[in-house]
């Protein structure tokens, strides 16, 4: 195995690890503030520290990790939801209508600049975590249904897809059977890199105030909060910016390492 | 000249390689004959310097007196297309293709001299012209897929003499050929090996492929060379017992079943049209229309064996597509059993299960991920699954020769010739009416190939179903179908009792097919 996929797997997994644990223990209580430990640096009692409010910001990024988490999952989940059927629908009628009408749409919602969109319906529906994930979810759609799409065309020509299909079976069948099986290791690979992308653009929604709302704390928004600081207590802004870092990194090599361990190709070329 | 002396090969310490003494002299054609798995390709490979990560060659390779063995990579880049060439059997993947066939050639003679573009794209001309792909009709600026399966091996075949190399290695250059092209590549190998002086080393299966070619044969088998010798010494004596088992394989023919065919057809073809719509050449031309089956009328009786012959582009593979019920056709019609076939979700089950299909290519027919009893059982999805499925799946392995506890394993751990027992033992396991053979033995050994075919025609004694055997090679067909059917350019063109039209071909097509079968001459055969 690749160090790069044991240390991928180490770094997102401490991230969900964390939001995990904080669902039953956080150092301390997010929501009491303790105005005169304001700005500490960290120390053996504040592992990181302590906030503009004195609140520790170990369990604030503890807590935060879960709504980056929730929002970029639940964003994938849309995504492959909507956009593995879509692929798998459009490959199965492949040159017919049906996959021209797919595709094109894709293409339609590629075309909108993506950042811009998630503001305009956050904007229009008001800021809320809940927005946010359908905001980032919808522009996951056409990236799963076009590498859907990409995966399953080949295996569509093989001689076992004909030879289901002449023991009867329809096409949605097949595609269920035979050609999402074979997908799926594709399919895993593209859910981590969404994910990545998915806490990069909650970040970025939260950073600009459109993410979750205060008091739900945020990796984004602990940053944009921590920005007048910086100078004063530069640890303020560094741990949430290296937990989106180190988050993103992770998920990014852990994607790449499964992409090489589930590829037998790959694994062929390697040896 | 090449020589081999003790040629071995290991691969984590198991010896695939042994002991492989080849003089592979000038002007000289040598075959090299076995089976799968044999070592043919790892000679070759061995020579080439080709050997896949973890093999450890012994022995050695001479090149005028030197070890190519013992050379450095770099050393054997020098040597590697300039004093060896290399065809292979997949013509497709052999070229690039994003570069025209003018810009290939010419990457090789660049490589190994200074030259100019132009200059090589002259020579590289020179060379096309040579393989029998001249100008106009064959311009550089041609790309591969813009030519068929034979035209493209020919351009790799002008890749590999581009330098005009002391050895060519051909690795089954025919096999994914109909037997016309293979004629013709078969004979232009040979007017290049008399024309260059330059040494052949033919890999394949095939030993009427070898008789017609070859002026000295070794036989292959299990890494070793069992016999060997010049071609018609080797055919008359056959000294070893593989070689006869080989020989004994090549040309059989499984006992007549003596199946009564009843009057009722169970598939009955009337003026089938097939067409394709073709991209549009230019923006606003009409879309092109391509008439792949062009009213084919047939007729297959209940319990007959049917071969339908032609060469590839014929349309045999559109119609077998067209009464499987996979694509619709655009005129005439499909009677099953004397029901219309319909294509797509329209047809009903019952009418489905009366027709199977096994197909080529025995690796790609089935789903790696699933285990055999559920692969076999597919087809049960038109009858529903009786309540005795797991025994029927047992009975159906028994019945193609497979013990039963395979039905827990994965394809991948099955040989070709098994991965195709299973192939039919699915289209057997409920009780089809007709079974369609697309190019079913096509892929397989001798040995397994005969072993195939006493099968098919055992299965057709006890169940009585008919069989229409699709095939290019009209070898096959004859020791096991009644009846066979040419076609060309989509249609029909001679149909008869299948020893009469072999005997008397009455159409030109016919006339080619059988001229270009190859063929171990008659008096060479062991009496």
């Amino acid at each position: 195995m690749k160090w790069t996929l044991i240390l991928g797997a180490i770094l997102a997994g401490l991230a969900i690890v964390a939001a995990a644990v904080s669902f039953v223990w956080i150092p301390y209580d997010i929501l009491g503030t303790d105005v005169p430990n304001k700005l500490q640096p960290p120390s053996a009692g504040h592992w990181f520290g302590t906030d503009q409010y004195g609140r520790d910001i170990l369990s604030l990024v503890m807590v935060g990790a879960r709504t980056s988490i929730a929002v970029a999952l639940v964003a994938v989940g849309i995504g492959m939801g909507f956009g593995v059927p879509l692929g798998l629908i459009a490959a199965a009628n492949r040159g017919g209508w049906v996959d021209e009408v797919i595709m094109r749409g894709n293409d339609l919602i590629f075309a909108f600049p993506s950042l811009v969109i998630a503001i305009l319906i956050t904007a229009a529906f008001g800021p809320s975590a809940v927005n946010a994930i359908i905001a980032i979810g919808i522009f996951n759609i056409p990236v799963f249904a076009r590498v859907t799409r990409g995966g399953a065309m080949p295996i569509w020509t093989l001689d076992y897809i004909r030879a289901a299909r002449v023991a009867g079976k329809n096409r949605a069948r097949i595609s269920v059977e035979h050609v999402l099986p074979h997908i799926a290791n594709l399919l895993i690979v593209q859910g981590t890199i969404q994910f990545s992308l998915g806490i990069l653009a909650e970040a970025g929604l939260s950073y600009v105030g459109l993410g979750a709302q205060s008091p739900t704390p945020s990796w984004g928004r602990m940053l944009a909060e921590a920005q007048t600081f910086v100078t004063l207590a530069p640890h303020v802004a560094v741990i949430p910016g290296l937990c989106i870092f180190l988050t993103v990194l992770g998920l990014n090599l852990l994607g790449d390492g499964l992409r090489d361990a589930l590829d037998p190709r790959l694994k062929v070329m390697r040896t | 000249m090449i020589e081999t002396r003790d040629l071995s090969v290991t691969i984590n310490g198991r010896a695939v390689l042994r002991d492989v003494d080849l003089r592979l002299e000038p002007a000289r054609i040598t075959g090299l004959v076995g089976e799968s798995g044999s070592g043919k390709s790892m000679t070759a490979l061995a020579i080439m310097g080709l050997l896949p990560h973890g093999a450890v060659p012994g022995g050695q390779v001479l090149l005028d007196g030197q070890n190519l063995l013992d050379l450095p990579e770099a050393a054997m880049c020098r040597i590697r297309g300039n004093r060896i060439g290399m065809i292979f059997q997949e013509p497709m993947t052999a070229l690039n293709p994003l570069m025209n066939i003018g810009d290939q050639v010419a990457e090789v003679l660049r490589i190994h001299h200074d030259m100019s573009k132009d200059q090589a794209l002259i020579r590289a001309r020179e060379r096309l012209d040579r393989v029998g792909l001249p100008e106009p009709r064959f311009p550089l600026s041609l790309y591969p897929h813009e030519l068929s399966g034979g035209q493209r091996q020919r351009v790799a075949i002008a890749l590999a003499i581009a330098e005009a190399p002391d050895l060519l290695i051909a690795d089954e250059p025919t096999t994914a050929l109909d037997v016309t092209t293979q004629a013709q590549i078969l004979d232009l190998l040979r007017d290049l090996v008399a024309s260059e002086g330059m040494s052949l080393l033919l890999i394949t299966h095939d030993l009427a492929v070898v008789a017609g070619i070859a002026d000295h044969v070794a036989v292959m088998k299990d890494g070793e060379v069992v016999e060997e010798g010049a071609t018609e010494t080797l055919f008359r004596t056959q000294s070893h017992p593989y070689t006869r088992a080989l020989f004994a394989a090549s040309r059989h023919a499984p006992a007549r079943v003596p199946v009564a065919a009843d009057d009722t057809p169970i598939l009955s073809v009337r003026e089938a049209v097939r067409e394709y719509v073709l991209p549009r050449p230019s923006a606003f031309a009409p879309h092109p229309v391509l008439r792949a089956v062009d009213g084919v009328s047939l007729d297959i009786q209940d319990g007959e064996s049917v071969g339908l012959v032609g060469e590839s582009g014929c349309g045999k593979s559109t119609l077998t597509r067209a009464i499987l019920g996979l694509d619709p056709l655009q005129g005439g019609e499909i009677r099953l059993d004397g029901q219309a076939v319909t294509a797509g979700a329209a047809m009903p089950a019952d009418l489905r299960a009366k027709v199977q299909v096994v197909f080529q290519d025995p690796f790609g027919s089935f789903d790696p991920r699933w285990r055999v009893d559920r692969l076999i059982a597919e087809p049960f999805h038109l009858t529903g699954r009786p309540r005795d499925w797991r025994q029927r799946i047992a009975q159906a392995l028994a019945e193609v020769g497979i013990e039963p506890s395979a039905a827990g394993r994965y394809v991948h751990e099955f040989s070709g010739g098994q991965r195709q027992r299973l192939a039919i033992a699915r289209a057997l396991i409920i009780r089809p009416r007709l079974i369609v053979l697309d190019e079913a033995v096509s892929a397989l050994d001798v040995r397994v190939r005969a072993q195939v075919l006493d099968l098919l025609a055992e299965l057709r004694r006890t169940h009585g179903m008919a069989y229409l055997f699709i095939s290019h090679d009209l070898g096959v067909v004859r020791g096991v179908t009644d009846r066979v059917l040419v076609m060309d350019k989509g249609s029909i063109v001679e149909e008869g009792p299948t020893m009469s039209v072999m005997d008397k071909p009455q159409h030109p097509t016919t006339q080619r097919l059988m001229a270009a079968m190859p063929e171990i001459p008659e008096e060479w055969r062991m009496s």
